[in-house]
């Protein structure tokens, strides 16, 4: 039962992480209709600059939180200039274009992140200096740090605040006007390519704190380490539906859940002939199944999108 | 430009002389490569062939039925590993490519209705999450099937695989034919530009066939292409089969050209690489798929050229050459996508589409397309 219990909080923070980046891919997918693959990529920039920044400082002597949060700040202003930037470049010149043309500048951008990153950091893994002394706050016969506490409510509260955000203020509803048809958004006076380009801004900004959230947590980062974390988040975004805020981090938390429970189980409960190795075959084996159940996902609406 | 190439085309005459002039230059083309460039680009351009066939494959199910897939490689996979297990030490078996290469082709064909089957209501992106997923399962399972019984080898990878040959006449030796040595990149190169022959003449065939004008309606409408009678169902399995199968036959191909097999040749990104080669080149159009696959496959090998010239022009290396070329490729795609939207090689519908959209509404700003 403890086993069960510590496989389950373990997913849980795993799956806040990948809710933290899925929320970029879905808000980007809502309003574009486009798979932004440099995502998982922008997060690593927000990770690796936040762990240079937290390094420096705390090698001058500046105490942890204010290094902490003097890397957070410099993470997410170094994702924000670079989300917008290449949502004007590589993305905005091919709104009108057929639709796969933008996912292959996606993929370019990702490679031309992925390969800068190495060239700035190098090829090797880096570690992040302790930044926070975890301390242990079990319950139940599971362990739990005040780190993992932490990253699973700020995941939460992030949903919490964007849905908040969307549903209330005056550019949430001009995202949401966009989203259901650009062109009579922009005939009601809404500048469809500042709601565009602040949508980047936003997902930029959350992904550079997930970012940052997984240096914390793994202590480690790597130039390829958004390729992964991308790729299981954007997993995450169209298991709860793509396009829809809520569905992204139910999906993360699910998928981080499901993930952590095969590799915990899978070894047991098939006597040991498949190892925890086979996690990720589970784990898309579920969204297989989730999604011939539900083709739209767990809380998407139905789409008639093609390639 | 094109309007002249479709005149010339249209022009019997002139077609055929200018199919002969092609003729000539690819029977040329390796020897040539080999004497100027080196054996290297020998080798370049029968990867490039294979590419060709993996593209004119996916062509059929992105390009004519719609289907974004990206999971394509596991198909090549399932083909070099079904070639691999029956013609290697592996298992001791080693039976002719003959055999094989139908075997390959039918195996892959099997894996693409089982990938299809359960994934026929899904649209766009679900579908591409899920092929992605399919193709990762594949990766992860040749990984990891050297336990309990040992069936892949695991990352390790299965080495010394059986080249093609028939009648002890196998193609990883070097002869000397009427002056001409055929080293094995040669030979290889003929046995290759066969298949990639084989695979544009059917591509082509099918594009006019019933079953080419069905996809493409279930491309276009899926919903109208129910409704004038078209089995969408069977005709979506048979884009994946299809697609499918010509992936098995590269596989098998690719097994006995290299020896030597492992699951890191069939990562999401080799599926990316050659989704991005019919995109880039011209989806739905066959001549833009080829253009694609042999401009991508070069484009890489060439940017190793741009290394010493950095040195040259800047005194010194300050980027590691292999990383360079990684960044000049992306920016290349970037760059690329950025000027010809439509793919290098356009096909004449989305041409036609793309002109039509401009002229309709020059001033809207049209996300949802």
């Amino acid at each position: 039962m403890d086993i069960f219990l510590q496989q389950i909080v373990n997913g849980l923070v795993l799956g806040s992480i990948y809710a933290l980046v899925a929320l970029g891919y879905t808000m980007v997918y809502g309003i574009l209709g486009l798979i932004n693959f440099a995502h998982g990529d922008i997060c690593m920039v927000g990770a690796l600059t936040a762990l240079t920044v937290a390094s420096v400082l705390s090698a001058m002597g500046v105490p942890a939180p204010l290094a902490l949060i003097a890397a957070v700040l410099a993470a997410i202003l170094v994702c924000v200039v670079l989300g917008v930037s290449i949502e004007r470049v590589a993305y905005r010149p091919l709104r009108r274009a057929p639709r796969l043309a933008p996912l292959i500048t996606a993929i370019g951008v990702s490679i031309l992140l992925q390969y800068s990153a190495a060239l700035v950091w190098g090829k090797q893994y880096l570690s992040m200096p302790e930044m926070v002394k975890p301390t242990d706050i079990s319950f139940g016969g599971a362990h739990l740090t005040d780190l993992q506490a932490f990253i699973f409510f700020l995941a939460c509260a992030v949903m919490a605040g964007l849905l908040w955000f969307i549903k209330s203020s005056r550019m949430g509803r001009a995202m949401r006007a966009t989203e259901q048809n650009p062109e009579v958004a922009g005939l009601m006076g809404v500048d469809v390519n500042r709601v565009i380009a602040f949508t980047f801004l936003l997902g930029s900004a959350i992904g550079a704190v997930a970012g940052v959230m997984v240096v914390l947590y793994y202590g480690i980062g790597h130039y390829f380490m958004g390729f992964m974390l991308g790729l299981k988040a954007f997993t995450a975004a169209v298991l709860g539906g793509i396009g829809n805020v809520a569905g992204a981090v139910l999906g993360g938390l699910l998928l981080g859940v499901i993930e952590s429970l095969a590799a915990g189980y899978i070894g047991d409960l098939t006597g040991g002939v498949l190892g925890s190795n086979y996690r990720d075959v589970f784990a898309f084996l579920v969204l297989i199944l989730v999604l011939v159940l539900r083709p739209s996902g767990i809380m998407g609406q139905a789409s008639s999108d093609r390639a | 430009m094109t309007g002249t190439w479709q005149r010339l085309l249209d022009d019997r005459r002139a077609a055929w002389g200018l199919y002969a002039v092609l003729a000539v230059i690819l029977l040329v083309l390796p020897f040539a490569a080999d004497a100027f460039l080196g054996r290297a680009w020998v080798r370049i351009i029968d990867v490039a062939l294979l590419f060709v066939l993996l593209g004119l494959g996916l062509n059929i199910v992105v390009g004519y039925a719609g289907l974004l897939d990206l999971g394509y490689i596991a198909f090549f996979a399932v083909g070099a590993y079904s070639y691999t297990l029956l013609a290697s030490p592996q298992f001791g078996l080693h039976w002719s490519f003959l055999v094989l290469l139908p075997l390959g082709a039918f195996v892959a064909a099997v894996f693409g209705v089982l990938l299809g089957a359960p994934t026929l209501r899904l649209r766009g992106d679900y579908l591409a999450i899920v092929t992605l997923g399919f193709g990762e399962i594949i990766r992860i399972c040749l990984i990891n099937l050297n336990r309990p019984v040992n069936i892949t080898n695991g990352p390790q990878g299965i080495t010394l695989i059986d080249p093609l040959s028939i009648g002890g006449f196998a193609l990883n030796k070097t002869y000397t034919l009427a002056g001409v040595t055929f080293a094995p990149v040669h030979s290889y190169y003929f046995v290759f530009l066969a298949c990639a022959a084989v695979a544009i003449f059917i591509s082509l065939r099918l594009e006019d066939s019933r079953i080419g004008r069905a996809w493409i309606a279930i491309r276009e409408d899926e919903l109208a292409a129910g409704a004038t009678g078209i089995n969408t169902r069977n005709v979506k399995l048979l884009a994946f089969a299809m697609g499918a199968s010509f992936g098995g036959v590269a596989g098998g191909l690719f097994a006995s050209f290299q020896g030597f097999i492992s699951p890191e040749s069939f990562s999401l990104l080799d599926s990316i690489m050659v989704l991005c080669m019919v995109v880039l080149g011209g989806m739905g159009n066959v001549g833009g798929v080829v253009l694609g696959a042999v401009l991508l496959t070069a484009l890489p090998e060439a940017l190793r050229y741009a290394a010493p010239l950095q040195k040259e022009w800047l005194g010194e290396v300050y980027v590691d050459p292999s990383d360079l070329r990684m960044l000049l490729f992306g920016l290349a795609l970037v760059l690329m996508m950025l000027l010809r939207p439509a793919g290098l090689w356009p096909s004449r519908v989305r041409r036609r589409e793309l002109v039509e959209a401009a002229a309709e509404a020059p001033e809207t700003t049209d996300v949802a397309r």
